[in-house]
């Protein structure tokens, strides 16, 4: 139960960017006692679509005097739920141990109808969640001066406890019994000097549960009386459900009902093993209409196929004719998120609402995709999200969340369905593919006279239902694709970046980073050659070329920080070689060295050298542990993850086959260094993917003298 | 049909329907212990890692009847916060989970490598720390299994 009291109105700036964060709102807070609530409300305009957002905090404070965050952010393993306690405990004047941070409910918080990513999270929240927090502060205060009859002023607040010459009361103390709350205007935040938590390299809020093992997924979820389901998806591409022979499958142990719908068939029975020993008896007629192969593919995700825009175009362009002009294609796999948990809910419908426990990026999408589905009220679907077993963006589509209800439906009971690991392999929403053709020519004192990015790919952001169609209408690109296409080296007299866009046969969208890796892969790769023909330095001829706006000086801090710290050298010493690249996205630039030997044909990546310039890091340990994240899964994109088409299908189904990263091939020494260009938080969880692979394959030409073209970088 | 075995230092007898059952589906959904996770059900990615007589083994692809009379230890029961394993201990140190989804499975992995060999090398833990973990955290994870090594070895486990 919650009751809303004056509703204010006031602006925050925030975000990053031409990212505005708008307030508008009422504080929610929660006295367990009474139950009373009071709510404050957020929009924020989402970089993409301008349309309101309404992510909602709820502040809790405990019997025992804790407080609990209903964060509008989901915990993916990116730290939020830690930056978020170190933003509350100093604002609020608790100690950090005192916060604990839960993702909201849609029933009981208002959530982030958008979604948890783009790196987003920490920058979104920064001000307008410090705001509320020393907005909710002021209003214990206010009531603790009702209660211990002095002047608010005259208060201090530490550590949850209220006091004033010599009298004290705890916040719990303070919020109990309120019933009416007075809002007062947002208080001026702290220094950054007076913060004990933020800035600091605090341990992670979720340590213990995922150290000991508590049941926080969205595969740990149970309800009661709950049933088990499986669902038939497709092997082959494209193939779309006919009908299927249930009668073996009916009458295996366990199983409580073959459910048929229109597109799909699943069963339900009363164990995960159960249902699953079915599904093999299960004779499922598919429809395909095509066998699509790697050339299909090859053929679509091609510069010159589909539609065209010109993204970036400075000066003239470079015409094939001209004997001076270089020119190397690049190209990047179909990747799969292979994130470890898998997609799957638990759900009930019953009395025409709906609870749907999920691990999900986007729990107001998820709400809503299962409202229409059902044919009810977003209202009356209740999406509580979990801690989520990996993200990456595989998350950020949750159709799942429909059919586990329409299982629920199908057997009035609640059914937690999840897909296997091979449906994971067939059934992603992939990295699309990509195609790139790098141009570029030297001209006065050996730098580029012009450089040229034309690249391809599949819907990243198109289609998602994050994104409006209407707005690749105006924008008329793929705005997930076009990351970290744009040309940084702008002190170029000509280049450009022109994006051709095509819909593959398969879903293809967001995958952690996006368009970033594979893009820095041929840009950076291009220019490292640019700079070997022009017998130049690596790093002098990136640093010369950079522009020198506020965004040029930043990343060409971050390249020569790179370079010190690694002491970065053309020369092969011991067997080993370094490569340097660097991109920027999302506004936080990212260089990488890397020192690399080959034996066997095998390449090794011995050690990285991260610097990043993420502005404020709000936990510099955190900040780190996603560089070294971030380092790794995009050197397993780099040297080893691809899924191919054979007859028909996408392979391979299961880990080990799909080639990783794992323990053994992992870097033994990565350094993180960190720089502030800027005195707000940034994106962090996917600049650092950028430069990796093409940090790689530069270190890799000078130990071979060949040009790796391809991801994954493979020598023989 | 009834298999008994102790899980976590208690005896148990479950009621199966059929005795091939992965030992994972027991635990997780019979005996309620959600710590030790499904991945892939193939054995490939180790989120399913638990002791049984202190081997480490891949439980969606052990059949619960190869653990009658077995001593059965899942993640719950190597530690508390209140008494860390020595792996728990160092991973709590190092700050090594992301989404900690695989990590129950790195955590009895490397807990039983460290009783079988106290002082892995970086060779050893290459060779026997083969799980998958997607946030890729194995950069802090190799910290912490030297870590581990340098606490079970100051104290003991009896």
């Amino acid at each position: 139960m919650s009751k809303k009291i004056s509703r204010r109105k006031f602006l925050v700036r925030g975000g990053i960017g031409t990212i505005g964060v708008v307030a508008l709102g009422t504080y929610v807070f929660r006295n367990p006692l009474r139950r009373s609530a009071y709510s404050m409300m957020e929009t924020i305009v989402s970089p993409y679509s301008g349309s309101g957002t309404e992510p909602n905090l709820w502040f809790e404070v405990t019997k025992d005097n804790n407080l609990i965050v209903h964060s509008p952010k989901v915990e993916m393993g990116q730290g939020t739920f830690t930056g978020i306690a170190q933003m509350v405990a100093d604002e609020m004047d608790v100690l950090l141990d005192q916060v604990q941070v839960i993702a909201a409910a849609t029933d009981t918080g208002i959530v982030d109808s958008l979604s948890t990513g783009g790196s987003l999270s920490i920058a979104q929240l920064w001000i307008p969640l410090r705001e509320m927090s020393a907005t909710m502060r002021e209003m214990i205060k206010s009531e603790a001066a009702k209660k211990l009859n002095v002047e608010m002023a005259a208060i201090n607040t530490k550590d949850g406890i209220l006091s004033s010459g010599g009298k004290e009361m705890t916040y719990a103390e303070a919020v109990s019994g309120v019933t009416d709350w007075e809002v007062p205007d947002s208080p001026e935040l702290k220094p950054m000097k007076d913060y004990k938590f933020i800035g600091k390299p605090v341990s992670r809020i979720d340590l213990r549960a995922k150290v000991f093992g508590e049941p926080i997924f969205g595969m740990d979820a149970e309800m009661p009386d709950m049933l088990h389901a499986v669902i038939v998806r497709p092997e082959h591409v494209g193939a779309k459900y006919k009908s299927a022979n249930i009668e073996e499958a009916e009458k295996m142990p366990g199983v409580v009902r073959v459910v048929q719908m229109d597109n799909w068939v699943g069963i339900v029975a009363n164990s995960y093993p159960q249902a699953l020993s079915a599904k093999f008896k299960l004779k499922v007629d598919w429809e395909v209409s095509k066998k699509w192969t790697e050339q299909d593919i090859r053929d679509i995700i091609s510069v010159g196929n589909g539609n065209e825009m010109v993204i970036q175009k400075e000066g003239s362009a470079l015409r094939d004719d001209d004997e001076g002009v270089v020119t190397m294609e690049f190209k990047s796999p179909i990747g799969a998120h292979a994130q470890i948990e898998p997609n799957g809910a638990v759900a009930h419908v019953k009395d025409g609402k709906a609870t749907i426990i999920i691990s999900t990026q986007v729990i107001g999408v998820t709400q809503k995709q299962v409202a229409e589905a059902l044919g009810i009220e977003p209202e009356n679907v209740n999406v509580i999200p979990t801690y989520l077993g990996g993200g990456f963006g595989r998350r950020l589509n949750t159709s799942h969340a429909i059919e586990a209800a329409q299982l629920s439906i199908a057997v009035g009971k609640p059914v937690k369905y999840f897909f296997t690991r091979k449906e994971e392999f067939q059934n992603d929403m992939f990295r699309p593919p990509t195609h790139h053709v790098m141009k570029g020519k030297l001209g006065k004192d050996n730098l580029l006279e012009g450089l040229e990015h034309h690249f391809a790919s599949g819907n990243v952001a198109i289609g998602s239902v994050i994104v409006p169609d209407a707005l690749h209408g105006i924008i008329g690109t793929d705005v997930g694709a076009m990351r970290g296409g744009s040309i940084q080296y702008r002190n170029i007299p000509n280049f450009r970046a022109v994006q051709w866009h095509s819909t593959l046969p398969f879903a293809t969208s967001w995958w952690r980073s996006l368009g970033l890796l594979a893009n820095t892969f041929a840009i950076e790769s291009f220019v490292d050659e640019m700079a070997i023909k022009a017998g130049k330095d690596a790093v002098e001829f990136r640093l010369t070329q950079v522009g020198d706006g506020e965004e040029g000086k930043r990343i060409k801090n971050v390249i020569k920080v790179a370079s010190d710290k690694a002491g970065y050298t053309e020369e092969i010493r011991d067997n080993r070689a370094m490569g340097i690249a660097a991109s920027i996205d999302g506004n936080s630039p990212c260089a990488h060295v890397v020192t690399v030997s080959i034996e066997n044909q095998q390449i090794k990546v011995h050690k990285v050298v991260c610097v990043l310039d993420c502005g404020l890091a709000v936990n510099p340990d955190q900040v780190k542990a996603q560089c070294e994240g971030s380092i790794i899964m995009g050197m397993s994109a780099a040297l080893h993850e691809k899924m191919t088409l054979k007859d028909g299908q996408l392979y391979p189904t299961i880990y080990g086959p799909y080639d990783m990263t794992l323990m053994k091939n992992s870097p033994r020494e990565i350094e993180v260094h960190l720089v502030k260009g800027v005195e707000v938080p940034l994106p962090v969880g996917e600049p650092p993917l950028g430069p990796i692979a093409a940090a790689v394959a530069n270190a890799v030409r000078r130990l071979t003298d060949r040009r790796i073209t391809e991801l994954p970088i493979k020598l023989a | 049909m009834k298999i008994s075995f102790n899980i976590n230092g208690k005896p148990q007898v479950v009621e199966v329907e059929d005795e091939n059952t992965p030992l994972l589906w027991v635990v997780r959904d019979v005996l309620q212990l959600k710590g030790t996770k499904f991945g892939c059900g193939k054995s490939a990615c180790g989120a399913c890692t638990l002791h049984v007589n202190g081997q480490a083994i891949r439980s969606c692809s052990y059949a619960v009847k190869f653990a009658a009379g077995q001593d059965v230890v899942t993640i719950e029961g190597l530690g508390t916060p209140e008494k860390p394993h020595p792996v728990q201990q160092a991973w709590i140190e190092e700050v090594v989970p992301q989404c900690g989804y695989c990590q129950p499975g790195f955590i009895m992995a490397t807990a039983a490598l460290l009783s079988e060999n106290p002082n892995p090398s970086d060779d050893d833990i290459d060779q026997n720390i083969i799980n998958v973990c997607r946030c890729a955290t194995y950069y802090r994870m190799r910290k912490a299994i030297h870590r581990a090594a340098e606490i079970s070895n100051q104290n003991p486990i009896s």
